[in-house]
């Protein structure tokens, strides 16, 4: 059988991605740049038997999605920087009553309604705590529809594995560009399905009591058990406790369960690195600039690699330390004022020798942006 | 082949959109190139400068923007005002008589072509001047077979339309071939 091959945007990429990940349920309000992404799904979601609403607002469609999930279903819903932030206080709630479900923000110039159709990267630190309380959250992003669209079967899975919310990072040039996507065949990419307990109807089920290997099975809400699910802390039966034993084992096993398995979930890609001094470290749609232009210096004998993160978050803070530790340059190239440059900055060895090259003015960073400042960073003049 | 990156401009509505994304599918789709295709987002829907980029390799293409472009199309008089000067030297600077007055400034081919009189005269439809340009880019540059561009037409639009798209590529075909 020949493979399907599509032209298609970045936005319908995670659409197919998500609809080869068994998404059965999407709620969304449109908004620039990843209204494509409910356009589609409008279209097609309904002809697999699933269901689409267009919801008053973002709030109402990031609830709507929690909703659906906890009766059985494979969520999503799409927004941008401004319909994020009116998500948050319910992204909490599915972080505390541990709700899969898979967030799209393709990312445009902020704050606010900031610059709708032009493109930034600048909520990476939103994704982390845009929501209040200690919390963990994973993030994952993508550069080229191949990896969009494997990465949103990822959140899926990561979502059902952990019972968590995830959020799919991408960026305004990443979703409107179009370029080939080839679709893998069923089966070719695992799918993680939902854990239902085996705990039969009228026998005491503990939604919120995790199996020895850290997973909680869920029961289809509605279905053959009653169990509360709040957004307080709580209890094994899902009711609410200020028992501080309980409100510390929560908060622990919230955070632990994302961050003991932050290797498991780091998804990235090398290029060049083997005897790279300078190490570019980059994501999204700024690591096909500085992609491009790590294969345009390394025929001159310049030993420059990329490090490109998929995911942002939980920090892959062991890849970033294996790769930039000995290097004597690491440049973070990103569209906002150095998010991730930050992190990176706390991860290696030598944070004197870690650089911004980044650009915040809606334009896409140009390869020749990165070699100015690389030329700079290395005392050479522009 | 070598790399070739284009800019189609002209006004919200004329279709440049549309034949950026017809040319680059068809390349993907049916000439096993590589293609990216990006389009300035803005209010520009009727009226107003729209641009939309394409880059066709037979290699990777990460940077998906089109900063120097070798072929560049420009359809209204404000989008040549606005982009005549990023050509690539040595280029192929592609310009419609009717809408676009050119002024011999830059260091490429122009080839200023009756694609919207042509048009207007034989089929009689504004709305496939779009489709004539894109057959004058073809007929001029080779990139694509015109029977891979009729393929994306026969997947995109109506079967009732596809005569009339037929016709417009044919004579922009026509009108590239005779000036190369």
């Amino acid at each position: 059988m020949t493979k399907q091959i599509k032209f298609i945007q970045g936005n319908e990429a995670c659409v197919e991605g998500a609809l080869y990940a068994g998404l059965d349920f999407f709620a969304g309000y449109p908004i620039t740049p990843s209204t494509e992404i409910a356009e589609h799904l409008s279209k097609l979601l309904p002809q697999k038997g699933g269901k689409f609403i267009q919801m008053e607002d973002e709030i109402a469609s990031m609830c709507a999605i929690i909703g659906a999930s906890l009766t059985g279903h494979k969520v999503l819903t799409a927004t941008s920087g401004p319909g994020f932030s009116l998500k948050q206080e319910s992204l909490g709630y599915a972080v505390m009553a541990e709700i899969p479900c898979v967030i799209v923000n393709v990312q445009r110039g902020g704050p606010s309604t900031g610059v709708p159709t032009h493109v930034s990267q600048g909520d990476v630190m939103q994704a982390r705590w845009g929501t209040h309380g200690d919390h963990s959250i994973v993030a994952l992003t993508a550069s080229n529809h191949q990896d969009v669209f494997a990465m949103t079967v990822e959140a899926f899975n990561i979502a059902e594995t952990f019972r968590t919310p995830v959020i799919l990072l991408f960026d305004e040039v990443v979703g409107h560009m179009r370029e080939r996507l080839e679709i893998p065949e069923p089966g070719e990419i695992p799918l993680v399905k939902r854990l239902r307990t085996a705990v039969k109807g009228g026998v005491d089920y503990h939604p919120y009591l995790p199996r020895e290997d850290g997973r909680l099975p869920m029961s289809d809400f509605g279905d053959v058990h009653r169990y509360n699910v709040t957004g307080l802390v709580h209890d094994m039966w899902g009711f609410p406790s200020d028992n501080p034993k309980i409100v510390h084992g929560l908060l622990r096993h919230l955070v632990d369960k994302i961050e003991n398995n932050a290797s498991q979930m780091a998804r990235y890609k090398t290029f060049y690195l083997e005897d790279a001094d300078t190490v570019l470290v980059s994501f999204g749609s700024a690591a096909r600039s500085a992609l491009h232009i790590v294969e345009s210096l390394r025929p001159r004998g310049e030993k420059i690699g990329l490090l490109e993160l998929q995911t942002i978050w939980p920090f892959p803070a062991d890849i970033v330390s294996q790769y930039c530790n000995n290097a004597k340059y690491t440049v973070v190239v990103e569209m906002n004022m150095g998010q991730v440059c930050q992190m990176v900055k706390t991860t290696v060895r030598h944070p004197e020798r870690v650089f911004l090259a980044n650009r915040i003015d809606g334009v896409f960073i140009t390869p020749t942006d990165i070699k100015n400042i690389l030329r700079l960073i290395k005392g050479k003049g522009v | 082949m070598e790399r070739c990156r284009m800019v189609f401009s002209g006004s919200g509505g004329q279709g440049v959109i549309t034949a950026a994304i017809i040319l680059a599918e068809a390349a993907v789709l049916y000439e096993n190139l590589t293609a990216v295709q990006t389009q300035a987002y803005g209010a520009a829907a009727r009226g107003g400068a729209t641009r939309s980029d394409v880059i066709l390799a037979d290699s990777p293409i990460n940077f998906p923007k089109v900063i120097q472009p070798n072929v560049l199309v420009c359809l209204t008089q404000e989008s040549y005002n606005k982009f005549f000067d990023i050509i690539r030297p040595g280029g192929l600077l592609i310009t419609d008589t009717r809408f676009v007055k050119t002024q011999l400034k830059v260091d490429a081919v122009q080839k200023e072509l009756p694609m919207y009189e042509t048009v207007m005269e034989k089929v009689g439809k504004p709305i496939v001047f779009n489709i004539c340009m894109l057959g004058a880019v073809v007929g001029l540059t080779e990139l694509v077979t015109p029977e891979s561009i009729m393929k994306v037409l026969e997947q995109r639009i109506p079967s009732g339309f596809i005569e009339m798209n037929r016709q417009a590529l044919d004579l922009g075909l026509e009108l590239g071939k005779k000036v190369k």
